[in-house]
């Protein structure tokens, strides 16, 4: 995020982005109806600015917080990951962001500016518009995100015919240089294959030249690699990465993947329960991590690049249900260090709190704390 | 396990039905040794007169053994015959050639009834949490069911068994009546680890047992996984795609791609210093969770890696000879014509390579 503005960041009065959300038990609510009744202007920096962010979906059982008070801001050229495990609700901000919810059944609150542009209040027709032009998505399979009845070069031309006045010729020869651009050998021949005779990295490949068509200002990617083998996902990796640099596009990646997210990533948003548990720089966040699911994360995967430890860190017990999010901290039954809080943790949600430059933890620790167990853990990791 | 094997993929030894005990080449020391297993599935086409047209070459003449106590790692990519070499080890599939001796007994074309009372020893673990359990069974019906089908145990006796695994396991022995939808995907992987554990095996057969779970929960239960071999004794054999998971759980690695077993090593001397280049690459490319931080023109970093081009070739018909070849870029004429004998060296180190690395 360049200039180093938090991803918490709520317009005052006076236009300003304060690099801190206002502190307190329960800032999350008044800090942001205020805001919101003040102007709703929005910040002319960030090319896509989530401010507040509230998916709620009503279900049978009681309503599902799937994303509850999140905030960040991404500039071009720079790339987010977003982490977390399933029901964190990375998916659901994603598909969010790009408007892919109907008012009939998720309920939407907050802002998302894209360009200085409302999404959230926008109408549907002009959230179409924008979507598949200036914003577009890697889903995680291709093969069931691929029409199986459509060539593939049908479907990347699909996007352009229908955001730009071009002849069908020319939006053919568009996606011919797309399929070369992402690295399809033959591709005036293979755009006319259908998916199925395609390999899984060339499928992969196949959507992310769909996502590219327009040459969008964002693109999400959903677990792009998550379905395909290890050669094949650092082919992808370069690929994202590389064309990245050249469109100059703002990128979020959303994965459970701590390995991709560190070769991808500029900043990283790690989710818990629909919130924001811990947020900053990659580097800030492994290797100085302040939240204990950040440390849980790290310590329950094996790695290669370390010596071999004898037992995996990991986190006990599982990820709460979106229904009944544990009152206080929502990771406090999790937590090997709730009970250093003095029972804040079972009481009041943590408020993102800035422990270093443009780093944000959500926890009740103090960053002293933070930093000397973190230290402990580290040392008996490697 | 023999130290050089014949280079002709796909011709090698066929297994002598007929055999009731090992011969040979299980020494007393392996408790499973697999010969020359290889599997081809055939092609067919044509609705009223079928005939094979082709055969997808999972698995070829592949040879390993497992002591007891330890745990074999296997890994590759999608369509390396890792799943099948799982599920032959367990006789799910019946293998075209080779030889599967397990315990001093040559499992490998034992007819059901034979192979029953074997199959208390050798269980399987499997990847997909949600369709490996029956939605329609309690717990206690799912976990209990070895028990009732080996007749080992009364009614009573079963609940209080099912009770013990469901603790063994962690989780709450309450939980006898619930169905599975009612459990997390980390608690049903244990409720299929109850289950496996149930009749007392002495080899487990993983198929992926991680790959399906969240990274919280998948350390869970690697621990877990560990935990019990240290309790009860247990032979496993892993097989993942993962290289760090596979590197945390497993004595001794094999690596597979395309159907051939191209390195055979222990873990330590597989991970610092690997010889075929298929394992270097496979090495290289894993994703290392350490930040790479930006030159001073805003360009990312990018790690030294070797980067492997294209796919895997198709089983259905591979590259003659080395099936690497044609992603390798050591290759030189040699690989395309003569495929690489399994060779021994140092001790305990095989690889099939005719340039390994590391030498």
């Amino acid at each position: 995020m360049a200039g180093g503005e938090s991803p918490a960041a709520e317009p005052q009065p006076g236009g300003r982005l304060p690099r801190l959300r206002a502190r307190g038990r329960g800032s999350r609510e008044p800090a942001v109806h205020a805001a919101d009744g003040a102007a709703g202007e929005s910040s002319p920096s960030a090319m896509l600015d989530v401010r507040d962010l509230h998916i709620h979906f009503p279900t049978d059982d009681g309503l599902v917080k799937a994303v509850d008070g999140l905030s960040f801001t991404l500039d071009r050229g720079r790339t987010l990951g977003i982490v977390g495990e399933s029901g964190s609700g990375k998916s659901v901000t994603s598909l969010g962001i790009l408007g892919l919810y109907n008012t009939g059944n998720a309920r939407m609150s907050g802002k998302i500016y894209l360009s200085g542009e409302d999404l959230v209040a926008a109408d549907q027709a002009r959230v179409r518009e924008l979507r598949g032009s200036k914003m577009a998505m890697i889903f995680q399979d291709p093969l069931s995100s691929l029409h199986p009845y459509y060539t593939v070069g049908n479907q990347i031309a699909e996007a352009y015919l229908i955001h730009n006045k071009v002849s069908k010729k020319a939006a053919r020869s568009h996606a011919i240089d797309l399929l070369k651009r992402v690295g399809i050998p033959q591709a005036e021949s293979r755009i006319d294959d259908y998916p199925h005779q395609f390999s899984g990295g060339m499928r992969q490949r196949a959507m992310i030249a769909m996502a590219l068509s327009c040459d969008p200002e964002l693109l999400i990617a959903d677990e792009p690699t998550t379905a395909l083998d290890v050669t094949v996902q650092a082919q992808i990796l370069d690929l994202i990465s590389d064309l990245q640099q050249e469109y100059h596009s703002a990128v979020i990646i959303i994965t459970h993947d701590l390995g991709v997210v560190a070769e991808l990533a500029d900043d990283i948003l790690v989710m818990y329960a629909g919130r924001v548990a811990e947020y900053g720089s990659s580097e800030d966040v492994f290797l100085r991590p302040g939240h204990p699911y950040t440390w849980g994360l790290l310590g329950s995967m094996p790695r290669l690049d370390r010596t071999r430890v004898d037992r995996l860190l990991s986190i006990r017990g599982t990820p709460p249900s979106l229904i009944n999010v544990p009152a206080g901290c929502p990771f406090n039954p999790r937590c090997d260090y709730a009970a250093r809080t003095n029972g804040r943790s079972e009481k009041e949600v943590p408020a993102l709190r800035q422990v270093g430059p443009g780093h944000l933890v959500a926890c009740h620790l103090t960053t002293d704390e933070q930093r000397r167990i973190w230290a402990e853990r580290d040392k008996v990791a490697s | 396990m023999t130290g050089v094997r014949d280079g002709s993929p796909g011709e090698s030894v066929t297994a002598q039905p007929g055999q009731p005990r090992g011969n040979g080449t299980s020494s007393g020391d392996s408790l499973l040794t697999v010969t020359g297993l290889t599997k081809h599935f055939p092609v067919m086409r044509g609705i009223i007169f079928r005939r094979a047209v082709g055969q997808v070459r999972a698995v070829d003449d592949v040879s390993f053994s497992v002591a007891p106590g330890e745990t074999l790692g296997v890994v590759g990519e999608s369509g390396c015959g890792k799943t099948t070499t799982a599920r032959m080890i367990v006789r799910l599939v019946e293998p075209t050639a080779g030889q599967i001796v397990f315990d001093g007994h040559d499992i490998t074309h034992l007819r059901q009834g034979a192979m029953r009372p074997l199959r208390r020893e050798i269980q399987m673990i499997f990847q997909d949490p949600y369709s490996s359990l029956n939605p329609r069974h309690t717990v206690g019906t799912i976990v209990g069911a070895p028990f009732r089908l080996q007749k080992v145990r009364t009614e009573k006796g079963i609940k209080r068994s099912v009770q013990e695994l469901l603790e063994l396991v962690g989780l709450n022995p309450e939980h006898f009546n619930r169905y599975p939808h009612e459990f997390s995907g980390g608690q049903r992987q244990r409720i299929g680890i109850a289950r496996t554990l149930a009749l007392r095996p002495k080899l487990i057969v993983a198929d992926e047992p991680v790959s399906a779970l969240d990274v919280s929960i998948q350390a869970q239960v690697i621990n877990l996984l560990e935990d019990l071999q240290n309790e009860l004794g247990l032979t496993y054999v892993i097989i993942a795609h993962d290289l760090s998971v596979i590197r945390h759980v497993c004595d001794r690695v094999a690596v597979m791609y395309l159907g051939n077993l191209v390195e055979l090593a222990n873990r330590d001397d597989l991970y610092a210093r690997p010889r075929h280049p298929y394992t270097v690459a496979l090495l290289s490319a894993v994703p290392s969770p350490e930040p790479v931080g930006r030159t001073a023109d805003g360009r990312r970093e990018r790690r030294e890696r070797i980067r492997l081009t294209g796919d895997v070739p198709s089983p259905l018909n591979p590259p003659p000879a080395c099936r690497f070849h044609t992603r390798c870029w050591k290759a030189q004429d040699i690989c395309k014509t003569e495929a690489p004998p399994l060779v021994e060296r140092p001790p305990g180190h095989l690889a099939a390579c005719h340039f390994p690395e590391n030498s």
